[in-house]
């Protein structure tokens, strides 16, 4: 039974299986562990020479640029909407002049952050799922490791840490793409000048705000590139195995991305009111 | 056989053995006692059905895959008990060269072959480095394809730069998987011709995968016939088909037809 736990590719596994509880849990904890020895071995890795810095910068820059546009027209979009379905409850208290400090704290705390990582499971999460997905069932892992390049190293350390470095970066933009279209909403009903806009949203957000904020950001980044270089590196061969590695890499890291949003939340909450 | 006097096979060092190897995939046994050994400067085609388990043997003799039971004996090293760094540097001495090509779809054919060398020989200048790309190239006929894409070649263009891959790191040792399947007669005949030409050049020993007599005999010093998870007969191309061995028989006689067929039609 130890042979489940041991051997995370399964590729020694003999003779009839028998479970530890049912199937589907087995195999459910199995695919826990797989992970979490996927995520030592990402920390263990990234410390040891050699490190590919380069491979880093190129992969960053795809990164930002597949998703730059989308999260440029989405982030402002959301800024606009929630302004517009905010102001009639504000309006009822006649706090419309609370505007700004309220889409101030809704954008930088929340929105921002959670709208760059969740387009970015969906954009950059799938690319990866699927182009390392691609790259194990055609054989391109293997040459590497045969041409004694440690691919985990070339490929997933250099992925996860752009995706960490990049997503808080995206993430800062969207949140001034959103404020923006939130001043363009607030400037053309009441008229408010750039800098009060400005001033006011920023009055009500601290600097653990802005901190938690980034620190999401890298936590969103490190869980959609850990997530994508797993499903891809796990993928079954066949091109079916390559669509469900981009689709499991999406789902698994919306998910997970969801759950760390309220543990954060709540983490922040305490050392607020603490 | 002149060929044979071109190069030499030094029977007193062995550059591979293996003995008693078992592997097998949940409930499919694949090898049950593979024993085996490739002399220095020899070529061994390894003949044998589809899905018998010829790929699993090489992969297993470069460590990419874990053997059940065995000894895997690779320059004098048993593969299986090598530290990582170890593992590396027996890699650089032997060459692989995979059924599917591999060929890195997201670079060039020039980075393709450039990859392995700027990874792992760091001191090489970029001039260097060209001169080894495009002498690969050269021996393998395709240096006016340097720049395009692996997507763009055809698939025996694809197979050609895989060998030119495996070449580029001047290993001792090279394991061909199946280098002419899916290649016309012409182009078979000249990879047949290259892989001997290495073998001559640089005093490379070799195990060649093939389901194709034509390069098992042109190739192979000796051929190895692969039957339900064992070698049944190793010896020279007309001691092996000379056997009694229905199995034997009927591999070359269906073969045969195959080729009497193609030269009809
Ligand atoms: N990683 C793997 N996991 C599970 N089964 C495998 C794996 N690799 C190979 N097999 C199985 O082992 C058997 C032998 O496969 P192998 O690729 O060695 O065949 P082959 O002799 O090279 O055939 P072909 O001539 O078609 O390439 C096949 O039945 C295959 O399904
Ligand atoms: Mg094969």
């Amino acid at each position: 039974m130890s042979c489940h736990f041991s051997d995370p590719l399964n590729m020694n596994t003999t003779g009839s299986r028998t479970y530890l509880f049912t199937k589907g849990i087995d195999s459910f904890l199995k695919g826990v562990t797989d992970a979490s020895t996927f995520t030592v071995r990402f920390f263990k890795e990234s410390f040891l020479p050699p490190f590919h810095f380069h491979e880093v910068i190129n992969q960053s820059f795809e990164i930002g640029l597949k998703s730059l546009s989308l999260i440029t027209v989405t982030g402002f979009i959301i800024g606009i909407v929630f302004t517009k379905q905010s102001r009639p409850s504000l309006e009822d208290f006649g706090a419309t002049s609370w505007l700004p400090s309220l889409m101030g704290i809704a954008i930088i705390r929340a929105l921002g952050p959670l709208v760059t990582a969740l387009i970015c499971a969906g954009k950059v999460g799938s690319s990866i799922g699927a182009e390392i997905g691609s790259m194990k069932v055609t054989e391109q892992i293997e040459a590497m490791e045969v041409s004694a390049i440690n691919p985990f190293k070339y490929l997933i350390v250099t992925r996860v840490f752009a995706t960490t470095l990049t997503i808080p970066v995206l993430s800062l933009y969207c949140i001034c793409v959103g404020l923006f279209g939130s001043y363009i909403n607030v400037h053309a009903q009441e008229a408010t000048g750039f800098v009060t806009f400005y001033h006011n949203a920023f009055s009500s957000v601290s600097f653990l705000d802005i901190n938690t904020s980034v620190i999401k950001s890298i936590v969103y980044g490190l869980t959609i590139g850990l997530v994508g270089c797993y499903k891809g590196y796990n993928a079954r061969k066949g091109t079916r195995g390559v669509g469900r590695a981009a689709n499991q890499a999406v789902i698994v890291s919306m998910f997970l991305i969801f759950l760390e949003e309220i543990v954060i939340v709540q983490i922040t909450n305490w050392i607020r009111y603490y | 056989m002149k060929e044979q006097a071109k190069h030499q096979i030094n029977l007193e060092e062995s550059v591979i053995a293996i003995t008693g190897l078992e592997k097998s995939f949940d409930e499919l046994d694949v090898l049950k006692g593979v024993d085996f050994t490739l002399y220095r400067g020899e070529n061994v085609a390894v003949l044998g059905k589809s899905g018998s388990g010829k790929s699993v043997l090489i992969k297993i003799m470069v460590g990419l895959l874990r053997p059940d039971a065995g000894q895997v004996w690779v320059l004098s090293k048993e593969v299986n008990e090598l530290k990582r760094k170890e593992l590396d540097a027996l890699r650089l001495r032997v060459g692989f060269l995979f059924q599917s090509s591999a060929l890195y779809d997201s670079m060039d054919v020039y980075q393709n072959l450039s990859f392995p060398l700027v990874m792992t020989k760091k001191q090489l200048t970029k001039k260097e480095v060209d001169q080894e790309v495009y002498e690969a190239l050269d021996a393998v006929g395709l240096t006016e394809k340097v720049n395009e894409m692996p997507a763009d070649l055809s698939g025996g263009q694809r197979k050609r730069i895989g060998i030119a891959r495996t070449l580029i790191l001047k290993p001792e040792i090279i394991l061909y998987d199946e280098p002419t399947s899916g290649l016309d007669p012409i182009t078979s005949g000249e990879i047949n011709n290259l892989i001997r030409e290495v073998q001559e050049r640089y005093n490379t020993s070799s195990v060649i995968i093939t389901h194709d007599l034509t390069c098992s005999k042109h190739t192979g010093d000796r051929i190895a016939m692969l039957l339900d998870g064992k070698f049944i007969k190793i010896g020279s191309f007309e001691n092996v088909f000379a056997s009694k061995d229905e199995a034997i028989k009927s591999f070359y006689n269906y073969n045969f037809i195959q080729e009497s067929h193609a030269r009809i039609s």
